[in-house]
């Protein structure tokens, strides 16, 4: 009985019906995030809630970016001299963190952190207006939801991961000095000097590329899954849970590709 | 109009002419609320035309269905206010969005707009402050501050107690008296809609007041019954009571 509970609760669809679902998504995901932009060119522009969200995004996302990439640098650190110390080449550690942090683990730590943090509150924030029709009070008061809503959303979260990244990049070699210094005895200015000099314009383009790219993949996301929420307070609380994965695992997948592409222009 | 395989609707037709009200009934799930939605274009229907104020909304965009809006207000069935404005912020929201009016002026008809569901007291609450009836009362300011010329009720009294309801139903009274507007009220309280087809609203006492039995016919309130996505009813007062189905004398029994 309880087997035949459980089967006639289960959905089942064809292959053809999932895919068509699965399409469906991707394109009501890309005329969002398409809307989103071309509303920058549209009246009104809502810079009040531009700052606003800028400052939940940036200064509510802060400590936890700088803590995060603070530890990860301390742990590149620690992890790289140990493989360097059998090379008796530890005093490269600077030059290591430096290039780890700034072309890849800075941006793409900071954009998960992000994720988990602003995608969730964008999508259950946007999903509860949804099933309290909030939503479709603002559009029958003559507010085109996309302008108030999504545009600011992620013109903050674009412009914050920028600086968010940048702040996170310095707390990551700050980790690995500390590592270098404290436990390595290596010479923190000889640290300093390595991680600073070794940097070229295409590993700093890289990395203050990527989190434009993050910061608009975290808020079309979590405004998307928050928009198209079903069902009530249980449909709030799976898209909050779909817009984190769905964004961490985006920003992972995109992270590959955009690395390559740059490599490419940059010919490095 | 269906959704996904579900047919809600089923070639419904009805005319609101000016300055009458029409109650909708049907048992839950009947599409009344879907109605209200279409009659706004925040749905679109799968087929047939809607006419709102001399325009055919099927075949307008989004941005064109704004300005008529203006003229279009709506009530939803659990207020649908912005839970981070004030209630200040909530009802001048549509005013403040336009950006044509001065902040005095805005100020000034928002108070107006409080003033007439007697919430001015209010104006500087959040939403969770406010009791379910206070939220309705406010709901009922948002939708009115632009004096619009219909007004849509999505289960206005629902949930409310029968002090609280009888108070929404005075200010739909009032409404519909003193400013001769337009409406259409899905309700599934029966005896709401008898209440406002048998008062009016007196000025001079600013309450609601039985309207003696000669005079009833000439108030403007009809009843639409729908069963099964389609419309199975739709008179007045009179012919409902007098009505020979079985099913509407069930249903209003």
């Amino acid at each position: 009985m309880a087997a035949g509970d459980l089967l006639s609760n289960i959905e089942l669809i064809s292959p053809t019906e999932f895919a068509k679902r699965k399409i469906a998504s991707i394109q009501e995901y890309s005329l969002l995030a398409m809307q989103s932009v071309a509303n920058l060119f549209r009246r009104p522009v809502y810079i009040a809630d531009i700052v606003q969200q800028a400052d939940l995004v940036g200064f509510g996302s802060l400590p936890i970016v700088l803590a995060s990439v603070f530890f990860t640098g301390a742990a590149l650190a620690l992890n790289s001299a140990t493989s360097l110390s059998r090379f008796g080449a530890t005093t490269v550690i600077g030059q290591l963190v430096s290039i780890g942090i700034v072309r890849e683990l800075g941006p793409v730590l900071a954009g998960l952190v992000v994720a988990g943090r602003n995608a969730s509150g964008m999508a259950s924030e946007l999903g509860s207006m949804i099933v309290t029709e909030q939503i479709d009070a603002m559009r029958a008061l003559g507010t085109d939801p996309t302008k108030k809503l999504v545009t600011p959303r992620v013109i903050a979260t674009v412009v914050m991961m920028f600086f968010l990244t940048i702040l996170g990049d310095f707390m990551g070699l700050l980790g690995g000095s500390f590592v270098a210094s404290m436990l390595l005895g290596l010479d923190s200015h000889e640290y300093w000097s390595n991680a600073w000099q070794t940097l070229v314009f295409s590993d700093v383009f890289m990395g203050l590329s990527k989190p434009l790219v993050f910061g608009f993949i975290v808020s079309t996301v979590g405004c998307y899954y928050g928009l198209s929420t079903k069902g009530g307070t249980q449909g709030v609380g799976r898209a909050t849970t779909e817009a984190v994965v769905s964004a961490m695992i985006l920003i992972i997948v995109v992270d590959v590709f955009v690395t390559r592409f740059l490599m490419v222009i940059l010919g490095s | 109009m269906a959704f996904e395989d579900k047919l809600v609707l089923d070639r419904i037709s009805f005319q609101l002419p000016h300055g009458q009200t029409k109650a909708l009934f049907g048992v839950a799930g009947s599409g009344k609320s879907t109605i209200l939605k279409l009659a706004l274009g925040l749905l679109k229907p799968d087929g047939g035309h809607i006419w709102v104020l001399g325009q055919d909304i099927t075949q307008m965009k989004e941005n064109d269905l704004f300005e008529l809006r203006r003229q279009v207000g709506i009530v939803f069935q659990e207020s649908a206010l912005f839970d981070s404005l004030t209630v200040r912020e909530n009802v001048a929201f549509r005013l403040m969005e336009e950006g044509k009016i001065s902040e005095e002026e805005i100020e000034k008809r928002v108070r107006e707009a409080l003033s007439f569901v007697e919430l001015e007291r209010t104006i500087n609450m959040f939403p969770a402050e406010l009791s379910g009836g206070m939220r309705r009362r406010v709901a009922i300011a948002r939708a009115i501050i632009t004096q619009p010329e219909i007004l849509l009720y999505d289960s206005p009294t629902g949930g409310l107690d029968p002090v609280t309801s009888t108070t929404i139903v005075e200010l739909i009274i009032k409404q519909r008296d003193v400013y001769k507007t337009s409406a259409l009220l899905v309700t599934h309280r029966l005896q709401d809609a008898f209440v406002m087809a048998s008062h009016r609203f007196n000025r001079a006492t600013n309450h609601m007041e039985r309207i003696p039995k000669g005079e009833r016919g000439e108030v403007p309130m009809t009843f639409l019954l729908l069963r099964d996505g389609k419309v199975i009813f739709d008179g007045d007062a009179h012919e409902l009571a007098t009505t020979r189905d079985e099913y509407i004398r069930e249903y209003i029994s």
